[in-house]
């Protein structure tokens, strides 16, 4: 199989979030830049099918020169090749359009991404990816197994999940429990150094929305403890104060 | 301006998160829905109640699950045939599928995690949840046509609205759209669903067990609350996975979270931070998720909830 996993590079789950240059910046300053959470479960699962059905694996990312080591961990986890579409990913339209132009290129029987990156949390890069490429997709998958050319996956739906039958290929936004992540090891690691991360510029630079401004929610006031005798005070403060009973 | 909004249905009702999103359209201009799927004319009608002048029905049966691209092509056509400028939808499991591609079919700009009405003065601007709820991010929108993905609880319903006429609206689906095949479905029955909850109680690895969820339960149904749970307590298997509340799993905005034996790692707080009010009930005093919450109680679940569970019965009977 020949799988195409695309990653986002974004900020540690437990990063401080602020903004610089008049809100208009994300702050880089201390932050640890990681796979993005939802990514790295479908990175996982690719490697896996690989490992059981024998192709390639490319990892893909929309970035500039920074997320190099991000790639470069996806190797070490067990990509086969990287390629870095040289561009910051500003827009979803953009990020979607450099996907599916580089999905054009390769004869991928199976694109695979998370069900949202975490920093902009928008979930719709799957289905534009699809779209352009006239191809299914499917958005959250938590499982994904293959019986010959036709992929069993189960989708969350709220309150739920269902499950389909597809043929390949086709486009899916993953998250958990569609595999475990992987921590690479000191093999994967030296073997990621010399794995090929090719670097391409944007076919296309349409983009459909501009970043105005950033901003930060009001800080919480202080907790109001209660005694745990006086639920009735609790009860009174959710009816009264906060008017949410 | 014309507005589209994309209703979901579920047991043959208009969930709320739907009516969210009429409500948000007739804050900006004239609403068409468009509904999918079998549903009653009378439950159609009462998108009126919301705001929506006209609902397009396309009732074919073949409808009736979410298929992504069939849904796709039906919005698209519901977009065009109308005139819209905007589609508006709740932000949700089947809509975040759907509207990417319907982003790219129309080449409308695409804004998700939407809070708050735009603003129009200079431009098309939406703010947006971002950061898993740490953040917003105004953002212009610069195409003709625009598609807005409402954060949930986040707009206030309007009710006073009069029924909305019902049309059929019948589209000629090709069967290459129908490639994928849904060959089982499991929903729980009856229960509120946690991403469209106003109130929402969650149980962490304090309960000790599955078999002690019992008085999270209690006080759910007390509350008519949807009911939740941390990762571990998922991944555990002691609950499904769609009751995962957090990072990677369901992020809830409502009006009220009860967190009990939950400590409140970062990531669980990822999921619950949009909350209007936060009550944490937890015996360890240091437990994190204190600092996150409006109101705390110190104490053992086992023998506060079912106090708290007798407290609010009485309150509210």
């Amino acid at each position: 199989m020949n799988i195409l996993v695309c990653i986002t590079h974004v900020p540690d789950t437990t990063s401080r979030i602020a903004f610089t240059e008049n809100n208009t910046k994300f702050d880089k300053n201390g932050v640890q830049f990681i796979i993005g959470p939802y990514d790295d479960y479908a990175l996982a699962r690719a490697v896996e099918l690989k490992e059981a059905n024998g192709g390639k694996v490319t990892v893909l990312n929309v970035g500039e020169a920074e997320t190099e080591p991000t790639l470069r961990k996806a190797l070490a986890i067990g990509a086969d090749e990287a390629i870095r579409v040289n561009a910051f990913p500003s827009d979803s339209y953009f990020v979607a359009k450099q996907i599916a132009d580089v999905a054009k290129q390769g004869e991928y029987d199976l694109i695979l991404m998370g069900r949202e990156s975490i920093d902009f949390n928008g979930g719709m890069v799957h289905g534009m990816v699809g779209e352009m490429l006239g191809l299914p997709s499917f958005s959250p998958v938590m499982v994904l197994e293959m019986e010959g050319n036709t992929a069993k996956i189960t989708r969350e739906i709220e309150g739920g999940k269902e499950k389909l039958e597809v043929n390949l290929p086709f486009v899916a936004g993953c998250q958990e429990p569609i595999a475990e992540w992987k921590i690479p090891n000191m093999r994967g690691i030296m073997s990621a150094r010399t794995k090929p991360l090719n670097v391409v510029e944007p076919t296309d630079n349409t983009k459909l929305t501009e970043i105005a401004q950033y901003e930060l929610p009001a800080p919480k006031g202080a907790v109001k403890m209660i005694d745990a005798d006086n639920v009735e005070e609790l009860v009174n403060l959710l009816k009264n104060e906060a008017k949410v009973i | 301006m014309s507005v589209l909004v994309f209703i979901e249905t579920e047991d043959g009702k208009i969930k709320k998160s739907s009516r969210e999103a009429i409500s948000y359209g007739a804050a900006i201009g004239e609403v068409t829905a468009i509904a999918l799927g079998s549903v009653s004319n009378e439950e159609l009608a009462s998108a009126g109640v919301n705001g929506a002048t006209k609902v397009l029905h396309a009732a074919d049966e073949k409808l009736n699950a979410g298929l992504i691209q069939p849904y796709t092509e039906v919005i698209a056509k519901a977009f065009e045939s109308t005139g819209a400028e905007v589609l508006v939808t709740a932000k949700s499991s089947l809509a975040d599928a759907v509207v990417g591609r319907v982003s790219v079919k129309l080449g409308a700009a695409l804004a998700s995690n939407v809070s708050e009405l735009p603003k129009t003065d200079s431009g098309f601007v939406v703010k947006q949840s971002i950061y898993t709820g740490k953040a917003f991010v105004n953002t212009t929108l610069t195409t003709d046509k625009k598609i807005l993905a409402i954060k949930k609880n986040a707009i206030e319903l309007k009710t006073d609205g009069a029924a909305a006429s019902v049309e059929a609206f019948d589209v000629a689906l090709d069967d290459a759209l129908f490639g994928a095949k849904i060959t089982s479905s499991e929903k729980a029955e009856g229960d509120v669903l946690l991403p469209e909850a106003d109130i929402v109680v969650s149980g962490g690895r304090g309960l000790k067990g599955p078999e002690n969820w019992g008085i999270i339960e209690d006080l759910a149904k007390t509350l008519g609350a949807a009911t939740g749970c941390s990762k571990p307590v998922s991944d555990m298997d002691w609950r499904p996975h769609h009751e995962h509340v957090g990072q990677t799993g369901v992020k809830v905005s409502p009006s009220l979270y009860i967190a009990v034996g939950i400590s409140g790692a970062i990531q669980h707080l990822a999921g619950v931070n949009s909350s209007k009010y936060i009550v944490v009930i937890n015996k360890d005093e240091e437990a994190p998720f204190f600092k996150a919450a409006d109101y705390g109680i110190v104490g053992d679940a086992f023998e506060v909830l079912p106090k708290l569970n007798e407290a609010l019965k009485k309150a509210l009977a």
